[in-house]
């Protein structure tokens, strides 16, 4: 593969406040959804195996079941959208830790 | 087989060796029969893994199973789909920004030892080879129910076609024969869908309103509970198709296809939008055929329902339309398996012939050789199995694979990217304690065993008796890796702050020119 042979020093670039700043923010941004989604998503199964409530007609003869799995739809697309226009912001972040470093470097 | 039907068949068939035949002019190096040379475009990758993704499982399975269980069918879309974000946060990035054919790649950019390599292998190879034998058994019946056909010559026309995609066209003509799928099924099931509405004058309340009537189970149709009346094993299944899609090597794999961490992020977003709208319209489907087919005639011609999409098609839109539909499940099955057997060729002959066997030391030309043998080799195996499988009971295999995948798989990537602490050990034993204890815990299932004669693989009582034991083979795989990493003194710091380098900044791909 053409791959330029240029040694990259990624201890240098792990010690920068600036990516450490960056790998915190994003890894707690991620963990954070992570969990909600997943608690949001894991609920549902809970409350129809061990309750009634979804069960209840909402919407003439729709159950409330169906309006929980919408939801979970809309929260699936959201969310989606929503990683994307975060991950934008650390694209940035991500490429001003390479340009300090590479500034750093030359120096 | 009525004219329109051979025609339709014929013209799948020659559209994609068409796609073959162009590939295999650009298919010369390693990276060109893994990865497509990388250089797909979001919206192309992401089609793809819409078309690599939505089995005959979830076309005709799911559209099957909400039609004779209401609800619960539809519990597969929702953990199909939520699926996508475990994905999109937690794995595709880091994966692209790590990796190059394989997931082993991945891993080993952390841990370089045979055998962290070898488990990560291991674990993609029996993956696939489930996953591909429900696949096949179920494609077998399919197209004999559809075209008249035997069972071996199905099977094997399934299965030579496979063959000549991924052993001449590699990465590119599987891509593209996913990419065609993609959208002739999308098309397909948006025709029936709006045939559907129509019926019920595309008034939604009156859709459930009529369903509540017109099927034997009144209004508990509507409701949860008809077929999975078991709380933990409820959850259990829930719990594998949502953490399962991010450790499946096939989909796994499509984000090597892609040159950056961005173009994965927006392939994952397409994905997401084609496979949700799929699953918004089983929906659709599933009700339209128990109300315009009815459950009779839908098990009489297939007891697991598989057959309840071609036949509301044939109610709706006529020989036509099924016809149409009946290729379009052809094209899916085709686009699934080929995708099946270029993950485990990969990780047959790249991790374990090229990387663990060779060391590494093996030229382009011998890697191209090696990949197309290894395809045959994971073609041929499975063919096999196949066709000796017909009798058994199989469906219950793709969630088998969902389930190693989350268990065997996702815990070794989480802990690689996130966890300082972890080491090659620990790799080892999450990769081993979640396959082993998914296999053995299904070994002893009711899938394998039932007192009742022929309802299972073999007669007599079940050890567990859940279903998919995700609620505890998932946990066993991440508390395998913790063990495993702390009965170890091996710390190697460096090496992580460098995966975390690339990972989080994908600094290592970028002078990759493509």
């Amino acid at each position: 593969m053409a791959k330029e042979q240029k040694v990259i020093d990624y201890d240098k670039i792990a010690e920068l406040e600036s990516f450490k700043k960056l790998t915190k923010k994003k890894n707690k941004f991620l963990w954070t959804v992570a969990v909600i989604f997943f608690t949001v998503y894991m609920l549902l199964p809970v409350l129809t195996s061990y309750t009634n409530l979804l069960h209840q007609k909402a919407i003439g003869e729709i159950t409330w079941v169906w309006l929980y799995s919408a939801g979970l739809f809309i929260m699936v697309w959201g969310l989606a959208h929503f990683y994307v226009s975060k991950a934008t912001g650390f694209d940035k972040d991500a490429a001003d830790v390479i340009s300090e470093y590479e500034g750093g470097a030359r120096k | 087989m009525s004219p329109i039907a051979i025609t339709m068949f014929l013209g799948i068939v020659g559209i994609t060796l068409y796609i073959t035949w162009w590939a295999s002019k650009r298919t010369s190096t390693a990276t060109d029969f893994y990865t497509a040379g990388g250089g797909l475009k979001g919206w192309q990758n992401g089609l793809a893994i819409g078309g690599d993704y939505l089995s005959a499982a979830s076309f005709l399975g799911i559209a099957g199973a909400v039609a004779l269980t209401g609800f619960d069918g539809f519990y597969f879309s929702l953990g199909y789909l939520t699926a996508y974000l475990v994905v999109l946060y937690i794995v595709a990035e880091p994966l692209r920004n790590l990796g190059k054919f394989t997931l082993a790649d991945m891993i080993t950019a952390r841990f370089n030892v045979s055998k962290v390599r070898g488990a990560a292998a291991l674990s993609s190879i029996v993956i696939v080879l489930f996953y591909m034998i429900a696949q096949l058994v179920g494609a077998g019946a399919l197209i004999q129910l559809l075209f008249g056909l035997e069972y071996w010559v199905s099977v094997l026309i399934v299965g030579v076609m496979m063959t000549i995609y991924v052993l001449f066209g590699g990465m590119t003509a599987t891509s593209w024969v996913q990419i065609i799928k993609a959208v002739l099924l999308m098309f397909g099931t948006i025709i029936i869908s709006i045939l559907v509405l129509a019926k019920f004058n595309f008034n939604i309340l009156f859709m459930f309103e009529t369903m509540t009537t017109v099927t034997e189970h009144g209004q508990a149709y509507l409701n949860p509970g008809l077929k999975y009346s078991n709380g933990i094993d409820t959850i259990s299944m829930l719990l594998a198709l949502v953490l399962g899609t991010a450790g499946l090597p096939h989909i796994l794999m499509r984000f090597f296809t892609v040159k950056d961490a961005k173009t994965a992020r927006s392939s994952v977003i397409w994905a997401t939008w084609i496979v949700g709208l799929f699953y918004v319209l089983t929906i659709f489907l599933g009700f339209g055929a128990a109300a315009f087919v009815g459950s009779a005639e839908i098990v009489a011609a297939n007891p697991a329902g598989n057959m309840a999409a071609p036949l509301l098609a044939e109610a709706l839109g006529g020989d036509l339309l099924f016809s149409f539909v009946s290729a379009v499940a052809f094209a899916t099955i085709l686009a699934v398996v080929a995708g099946l057997v270029l993950s485990g060729a990969s990780a047959l002959s790249h991790d374990i012939y090229g990387q663990i066997i060779k060391k590494g030391k093996i030229s382009e030309k011998e890697q191209v050789v090696a990949a197309r043998v290894g395809s045959l080799i994971i073609s041929v195996v499975s063919i096999l199995l196949a066709l000796g499988a017909q009798t058994l009971n199989v469906a219950f295999l793709v969630s088998l694979a969902f389930c190693i995948a989350a268990s065997a798989n996702l815990p070794v990537i989480i802990y690689t990217i996130y966890w300082k602490r972890f080491n090659a050990n620990g790799a080892v034993t999450a990769t081993l304690t979640g396959l082993i204890s998914a296999l053995v815990l299904v070994a002893l299932s009711p899938n394998v065993w039932n007192p009742v004669a022929g309802k299972a693989i073999f007669v007599g009582d079940p050890l567990v008796f859940l279903t998919n034991p995700a609620i505890i083979s998932v946990p066993l795989g991440f508390l395998g890796g913790v063990i495993g990493t702390l009965l170890s003194k091996e710390v190697d710091e460096a090496k992580y702050r460098e995966v975390e380098v690339k990972a989080q900044t994908g600094i290592s791909v970028q002078d990759v020119s493509h």
